[in-house]
């Protein structure tokens, strides 16, 4: 099953080595990894996508919490969370396809960022599955180039989630 | 002088003295002197040159090492020999990496070590110079935590936080990379008397509910068996463990790392569970209703990695200080996360007796039918022999290191532990060589007990040039050799498993031990029979000084019992038609 582990870490060299390193030694499964600035000075929040079954989730949170650099290990269930991710896609584009590719991504609320004489860049943010759906409907077109940042996500309403095992 | 100058030059130097500078290494050795170390196990090189120029001042004692990883192993045995954490020095590149199989060596067994290793200056870390090894990078899965020294006015604070990860919680080996600019840099020194870390807060005190808990599974259970690892070890918690044992009336089994948690001469007591363990003690774990683990992590050798096939009929509760060893191995019922010795003392207090009277006479049955067995001879030496007459010749109350194989797991089963600290192994990484360096720290830490290293003529030869520290300083570590001319473990697989296609493990063209000992000016001695073995080893033993006792057994004795990989623990083979 999918997870997502969000993980409040010291703002430390090495530190997303520790975490990735962790995850290969024990044998679990990254799918995407993002990492930025959180909101408390010197700490970073990872967001890790991952899957397994309980126990395995329940490793995961232990052993992350091993880590002397790990301050905080929460395991978001996917409806409780907020998840997003950011998508560039470098779209093959002639001058006469370009109003037909602007009229294809307007109901995502993409945008074109970057037009050049045969290719366009699309922008466009949401769930792992709009991401999806968007670039089914442009590979017509030609994708010559495609870059994603990974999932990242918070807890859903004002209370911050539990914990766990911290 | 005159008077007033004199008085005013001193002045001075007392204000100098106020904000007097230091440089990294001294402010290094400063930090251990505050930690209390009373030896560092090392090697010099290029980039620790100005560690081991403040060290030539002696305030430190520092023993020199002939390879990295002796000194790492000794200032391991020293730590499990005491309990202090131990700490070796070594340099950059070669040196550093060649204490990466010892870091490993105490990771796996929870062993507390601060690990010293200089690195090349910081304006040339990432250029491939000279010497240079990526260490933190190398050592992060096998280290509690290490560090990479940026800053010389850190050194303090990272030495401190270093010795309170590798000793608190589950103790662990951590890492302190210093590069050379480092060492030699200055600042003032305040040496910190507690540091928090925000990100380590063990839990040491058990859950009041969970200790009632056991306490209601202990009073139902009809068959309840505790199996004891490491950390009643570590915790130094082997007196509450007879306390509840007795009290509560539960047999119980010690894994290879809690051997000497339990006394060996108790009745409870059922010895080592799993692929080389008792009949006893494994069939107490397929047959148990209650099944409390303590400090022990359910290693795929005690367990034979068949879940399905382990303690299928019990309610299992485990009491452990590492939160992730709940639940990891096996599905558990009552977890009890804390200090093993504080959890145990708690679960003494109003400690109901189980209801075990016939399963204790079903213990004994097993343990009387189906002893460890092997059939002696005059004439010629059985290994297990050699082990039994080790323990008689001590009473059970020497330190005892070892190598990894046949000779080990005969050590724990034919040598009688009866205190904690005492059986000195390396249990999770089975690491060879590591027996006799271990037995020189454990020899330095304790210099009136008898120190045993009973090794392989396979894993003497991994860490024998050793021998010139235990005779240069006189060390009377007695090396216990259990000569089979073979690599006696692999041998042993490769005769039940692959059709006794014996592939390269034949040991000849080893050296004559006894003239090896001579070389470095050790006394040595060889046995071939039972006589000559009981004759030189009391001559050893009451020899001042360290001695190597070449013993010539018979080299195609196998351990049993034994349990194949991936069968149950009810698939032992006992080895009869053999002995």
């Amino acid at each position: 099953m999918r997870h997502i582990v969000s993980v409040l870490v010291n703002n430390q060299p090495r530190v997303l080595a520790r975490v990735a390193s962790l995850f290969g030694q024990r044998n679990f499964n990254i799918e995407s990894i993002s990492v930025g600035e959180s909101e408390e000075p010197g700490l970073s929040r990872m967001v890790i996508v991952t899957n397994g079954d309980a126990r395995t989730m329940e490793q995961v949170t232990k052993q992350l919490n091993k880590l002397i650099d790990v301050i905080k290990v929460q395991d978001l269930s996917a409806d409780a969370a907020v998840e997003r991710e950011l998508l560039l896609v470098k779209v093959g584009a002639s001058p006469s396809s370009r109003g037909e590719i602007a009229g294809i991504i307007e109901p995502f609320r993409a945008s074109i960022v970057d037009v050049g004489t045969h290719s366009l860049i699309v922008q466009v943010t949401g769930e792992r599955s709009k991401l999806d759906a968007i670039i089914e409907l442009l590979r017509p077109y030609g994708i010559k180039e495609m870059a994603r940042t990974g999932v990242t996500a918070l807890a859903r309403g004002s209370k911050v989630k539990t914990p766990v095992h911290s | 002088m005159a008077p007033q100058m004199e008085t005013m030059t001193s002045q001075l130097e007392e204000t100098k003295k106020a904000e007097k500078e230091y440089t990294g290494s001294e402010i290094l050795l400063r930090s251990l002197i505050e930690e209390g170390v009373e030896v560092i196990f090392g090697y010099p090189g290029g980039a620790v040159l100005p560690i081991y120029d403040s060290l030539y001042e002696g305030h430190v004692k520092h023993l020199l090492a002939r390879h990295e990883q002796g000194a790492i192993h000794a200032a391991d045995g020293y730590a499990r020999a005491t309990g202090k954490p131990g700490v070796v020095i070594a340099t950059s590149g070669p040196g550093a990496t060649n204490l990466v199989t010892g870091i490993a060596t105490a990771m796996m067994d929870s062993v507390p070590l601060v690990c010293i290793t200089g690195n090349v200056p910081q304006n040339l870390i990432g250029t491939d110079a000279f010497q240079e090894a990526d260490i933190t990078g190398i050592t992060m899965p096998i280290t509690k935590h290490n560090y990479l020294v940026r800053d010389v006015r850190d050194l303090p604070r990272i030495v401190k936080e270093a010795f309170t990860i590798a000793t608190q919680g589950r103790p662990g080996p951590v890492l302190i990379d210093i590069p050379k600019d480092v060492s030699n840099a200055k600042a003032t020194f305040h040496y910190p008397e507690s540091v928090y870390i925000r990100g380590f807060q063990p839990n040491t005190d058990p859950h009041p509910l969970q200790v009632q808990k056991l306490h209601e599974a202990i009073a139902k259970a009809q068959r309840p068996v505790i199996l004891a690892g490491g950390g009643v070890v570590s915790s130094g918690a082997a007196d509450e463990l007879v306390k509840l044992a007795e009290t509560a009336q539960i047999p119980v089994t010690t894994t290879l790392m809690g051997i000497g948690g339990f006394p060996g001469t108790h009745p409870l007591w059922m010895g080592m569970p799993g692929m080389h363990g008792t009949y006893a003690a494994n069939h107490a774990l397929l047959e148990c209703d209650l099944l409390i683990g303590i400090g022990a992590r359910f290693d795929d050798r005690v367990t034979m990695g068949r879940i399905d096939k382990f303690a299928t009929k019990a309610k299992i509760a485990h009491i452990d200080i590492d939160p992730a060893e709940i639940g990891k191995n096996v599905e558990t019922f009552i977890p009890l996360v804390g200090d093993v010795k504080k959890v145990l003392e708690a679960v003494n207090e109003n400690v109901p007796r189980s209801q075990s009277d016939d399963w204790i006479k079903q213990v004994d049955e097993w343990r009387r039918n189906f002893p460890l067995t092997y059939k002696p001879s005059a004439d010629t030496l059985k290994p297990q022999w050699v082990i039994q007459h080790l323990h008689d010749s001590t009473g059970g109350d020497a330190i005892v290191t070892t190598d990894v194989g046949q000779h080990q797991m005969w050590v724990a089963q034919y040598y009688r532990f009866v205190r904690a600290r005492s059986f000195l192994s390396s249990g999770g990484l089975g690491t060879m060589g590591f027996g006799f360096p271990a037995a020189i720290g454990a020899q330095l830490a304790y210099p009136d007990r008898t120190v045993i290293a009973v090794t392989g003529d396979g894993g003497f030869q991994m860490t024998a040039q050793e021998l010139a520290v235990v005779a240069l300083e006189n060390i009377p570590v007695k090396v216990a050799v259990i000569n089979n001319h073979c690599l006696g473990m692999v041998r042993q697989w490769q005769e039940v498993f692959y059709e006794e296609r014996y592939s390269e493990v034949d040991l000849s063209g080893s050296p004559d031990f006894v003239k090896l000992a001579e070389a470095y000016g050790v006394k040595g001695w060889r046995a071939k029979t039972q006589e000559e073995a009981v004759r030189v080893w009391e001559e050893a033993l009451r020899h001042p000084g360290p001695a190597v006792v070449d013993f010539w057994v018979t080299p195609d004795e196998n351990v049993y019992p034994m349990v194949a990989p991936g069968a149950g623990l009810d698939e032992m083979l006992m080895g009869d038609e053999e002995n």
